[in-house]
């Protein structure tokens, strides 16, 4: 017999002991630490933090074990436990430009200031199963070479020299910073807040909107201008001291891409951009969102919006994996008082319907009589 | 010199104030108590003072009539407790804190909202000298079944055509606190209204 | 279950109700808006919460905005105070608040509720506060929030009457169950959140206060006491609230919502109250069902 989920407290609890023990999984085999995840599965860790919108790579690892490796369920830990801090204010802008590079490729440029730096890479790796790492082999020290200071400049600012690519409009220093997390979104919204909900946005539904945008539903014309990967300051201005106080680094990643160029008879053409960033080492996702941010930008570019990617309120509100997954999920609780009623209705139409059914052939009969 | 102290349980005290301010927006015209805030510097009542700071906070400009702003000590209480900053005209104002109600400017020059946010609008806060004396008015509209008086010692004395022209705007207009001694009441924009 | 008043520590961790302070000012505010633009859907800076959107973080948000020490709190969901969800936020806000809770209606000063109103009529004690999914009655209609926005300020309904026209044209009747759109005080059409359209009527000249809360879509919006709430219609299809063909098989009743319970696979079937307090109470009152005594625990509960 179907019993109605009821049953309450007892059942919840035993749920969650049960959850528990397969979290663990079997007891013989040693349990991983959450330095272990920190350390080793470092772009799930990477993940978490940017869609949890929480630079913490503890929090996120701990959030990782406890999700049992659901990474959206762990970046709605990380959101959750978000929400509760208190807030100070909001940190100068990083100056990617002065990033202590630890990878960096142009798609643009044969060879840049600087120079390409591969860095640590899946590009170019054969995808065989490596079986040696099941084993634990040793790994090989990696190549050093001597510091180099030369400067990096980033290939957007080489060409913005030659006023080759549109200027990023100069922020204005007394604007407030938008904020998603406090405000409910407006709409039409301004690129920051585009930018804020994108950089928090599920990455596969940015990977699918970003490919689509490549496969002709609002193309862009992008180039790989830039990604670059590594360490920045991070700064804030505190009230009472008057001046930066460095807070310590972060690992960013940065995707900078050069688009279909604009221009009018009075205005020369000059490339557009898309810009991508996120916590750690996201490559995929901020070369999707730097994608997708060109695509947002259709109406300010004077361009026809017309494909999902270009379509602001729907890539906007459909973004967020963690409101995305609670309302694709919340099907699963009780409906069966919205069911009833439209079981009842159901009923009662099919019964209109045969009722009417049963009737019309004895109006036929009646028919002929009635022409006599 | 030193800010007058505020709730002395801010959680609680908070709350309970909210719930009073609510009730009485969802009832118009019932009395609400409310302990109000004694060490508020004049010329803020007590009970505007409460109400000011369980719901005013840094994104909340708040309005204070020209008798408020003549004290430095009431912007720096405000500033001090809830963080709000003083706004220089009253269309900016999510508040507006009057002492002076009977010469309350017109409710036109407050924030109305818009025909798509008609929650964008000022609320204000007039201090009463009594909710128990005064002209009585007929009150009718959501949160009232059939009618109910409300009494009010300091109201402007047009009240009557200045909210009738405030419920024309529907749903735009501007929702009234009334802080007396030790209750509050409420005018929200919906409430229609006759003299008894 | 049997009908309970309970009283618990509250955990120290989290702020009273788990909400700071400023983020309650927040919703404070809108709710205080919400009121005195009755049926219009206030935006709010809704947080995240530590259960998943859509399980009821606006209703959450809501009711702890506006819980005090002394209130007494009721949660139901499917009008049952023991279905799972019912159980993990009456559980969230035990442990948050200490706040006493309750599963009788009478005796709650606040009923948070997912999909129903109580049968037991509302008091002017009462806040009514209700879990919302999708806030925009107009939203099947036209998707954008822009356009729907410009909708409600020139109030120009006319897509909702075209399209329960349709359902008329169609199947005969308006083919909308529960989610059924209500005018508020002759202004705003509003969606009364997924309750069945048997409850509408409740919400009309209701004493309590109206509460809504919609967390991942940001909304709230509100009904004051003895307001009209109106279920839209036409001159030649009236409006008209489910009616059922059985009484309730535990408690006889013949004018509440009824629960289809499927006892066998064999068409076997069995109809019984959804609020189950009002149940209860029925049958303490010595109201006998067809099947009381008969009925297995599970549906029955403790006290049949």
């Amino acid at each position: 017999m179907y019993v109605a989920v009821k049953g309450g407290e007892r059942a919840i609890d035993n749920a969650h002991r049960l959850l528990a023990t397969k979290r663990r999984g079997d007891p013989a085999v040693p349990e991983v630490a959450h330095a272990q995840i920190r350390e080793q599965l470092t772009l799930a860790v990477d993940r978490v933090m940017t869609e949890g919108s929480l630079y913490d790579r503890d929090l996120a690892a701990l959030a990782i074990k406890q999700a049992r490796g659901d990474l959206v369920e762990a970046a709605f830990l990380v959101r959750a436990f978000r929400t509760t801090l208190p807030r100070f204010g909001a940190s100068e802008p990083v100056d990617t430009g002065a990033m202590q590079v630890a990878r960096r490729v142009s798609a643009a440029f044969k060879d840049i200031p600087g120079g390409q730096v591969l860095g640590p890479t899946f590009d170019y790796t054969h995808r065989l199963i490596d079986f040696l790492l099941e084993a634990g082999a040793d790994i090989a020290e990696p190549a050093t070479a001597p510091a180099d200071d030369a400067p990096m400049p980033r290939v957007t600012d080489l060409l913005g020299n030659d006023d080759l690519i549109e200027r990023n409009p100069p922020g204005d220093p007394d604007a407030p910073v938008g904020d998603l997390t406090r405000e409910p979104l407006d709409l039409p919204a301004d690129r920051d807040l585009r930018l804020q909900n994108l950089a928090r946005g599920d990455e596969g539904f940015l990977l699918a909107l970003g490919y689509s945008t490549q496969r002709g539903f609002g193309r862009t014309h992008p180039f790989a201008g830039e990604i670059r990967l590594g360490e920045v300051e991070l700064e804030f201005v505190a009230e009472d001291a008057g001046f930066a106080v460095p807070l310590g680094t972060i690992e960013l990643t940065e995707c900078q891409m050069i688009n279909q160029f604009k221009g009018s008879a009075t205005e020369p053409p000059r490339f557009t951009r898309g810009y991508g960033l996120a916590f750690g080492h996201c490559e995929r996702r901020t070369m999707a969102m730097a994608l997708v941010d060109r695509s947002l930008r259709a109406r300010e570019l004077g361009e026809e919006a017309k494909a999902p990617a270009q379509d602001e309120e729907f890539v906007l509100m459909h973004s967020d994996n963690v409101q995305a997954t609670g309302f694709v999920e919340h099907l699963k609780l009780p409906h069966y008082v919205d069911f009833q009623a439209e079981l009842a209705l159901i009923r009662q139409m099919r019964r209109e319907i045969a009722e009417r059914q049963n009737v019309a052939p004895r109006e036929q009969q009646a028919l002929p009589e009635a022409a006599e | 010199m030193a800010v007058a102290l505020a709730f002395a349980d801010p959680v609680h005290e908070a709350q309970r104030t909210f719930r009073a301010v609510m009730n009485a927006l969802a009832r118009p015209g019932t009395i609400q108590p409310v302990a109000g805030l004694l060490d508020a510097p004049a010329p803020l009542s007590s009970v505007a003072a409460a109400v000011a700071l369980t719901l005013a906070d840094y994104e909340t400009p708040l309005f204070l009539d020209a008798p408020l702003a003549a004290n430095p000590d009431v912007a720096r209480y405000i500033a001090f407790h809830t963080g709000a900053r003083i706004a220089a005209a009253p269309s900016q104002a999510s508040f507006a804190l009057i002492a002076d109600a009977a010469s309350v400017a017109d409710f036109a020059d407050f924030a109305l909202g818009t025909d798509t946010y008609p929650d964008r609008s000022t609320t204000l806060i007039l201090q009463m000298e009594s909710l128990m004396a005064g002209p009585s008015l007929t009150l009718a509209g959501p949160g009232i079944k059939g009618e109910t008086t409300l009494t009010a010692s300091s109201l402007p004395s047009d009240i009557v055509e200045r909210l009738a022209a405030n419920r024309a705007l529907f749903p735009r207009g501007v929702d009234l606190i009334l802080a007396g001694p030790d209750a509050v009441a409420a005018l929200p924009r919906t409430t229609r209204i006759r003299s008894a | 279950m049997n009908a309970m008043i309970s009283t618990a520590t509250p955990s120290t961790a989290y702020n009273f109700a788990y909400l700071d302070e400023q983020t309650k000012r927040m919703i404070r505010r809108a709710i205080l808006k919400a009121i005195a633009i009755p049926g219009y859907q206030v935006p709010f800076a809704s947080r995240e919460m530590p259960m998943p959107y859509g399980w009821g973080t606006g209703g959450v948000q809501v009711t702890a905005a506006i819980l005090g020490a002394n209130d007494r709190l009721k949660v139901i969901d499917q009008g049952a105070d023991d279905t799972t969800n019912a159980v993990s936020i009456r559980k969230f806000f035990e442990k948050t608040s200490g706040v006493a809770t309750t599963t009788l209606t009478a005796d709650a000063t606040i009923i948070q509720t997912r999909h129903r109103i109580p049968e037991k009529e509302l008091t002017e004690t009462q806040v009514l506060v209700y879990q919302v999914p999708i806030p925009e009655p107009l939203r099947f209609l036209e998707p954008r929030e822009t356009e729907t926005r410009v909708m409600h300020a020139l109030e120009d309904y006319g897509l909702m009457h075209v399209k329960l026209y349709e359902d008329i044209a169609t199947h005969g009747h308006i083919a909308t169950t529960y989610a059924y759109p209500v005018k508020v005080e002759g202004r705003y059409v509003m969606d009364p959140s997924p309750t069945p359209k048997f409850d509408n009527p409740k919400m009309d000249d209701c004493a309590a206060l109206q509460l809504f809360g919609a967390g991942r879509e940001k909304r709230i919006y509100a009904v004051p006491p003895h307001t009209s709430v109106v279920s839209l219609d036409f001159e030649d299809h009236p409006f008209e609230a489910t009616k059922f063909d059985h009484a309730c098989a535990l408690c006889a009743a013949t004018h509440t919502y009824l629960d289809e319970v499927i006892t066998d696979d064999a068409g076997g079937r069995m109809f019984v109250c959804s609020d189950t307090d009002h149940c209860e109470e029925r049958r303490a009152e010595g109201h006998r069902g067809d099947l009381l005594g008969e009925a297995p625990a599970a549906i029955a509960g403790s006290a049949a």
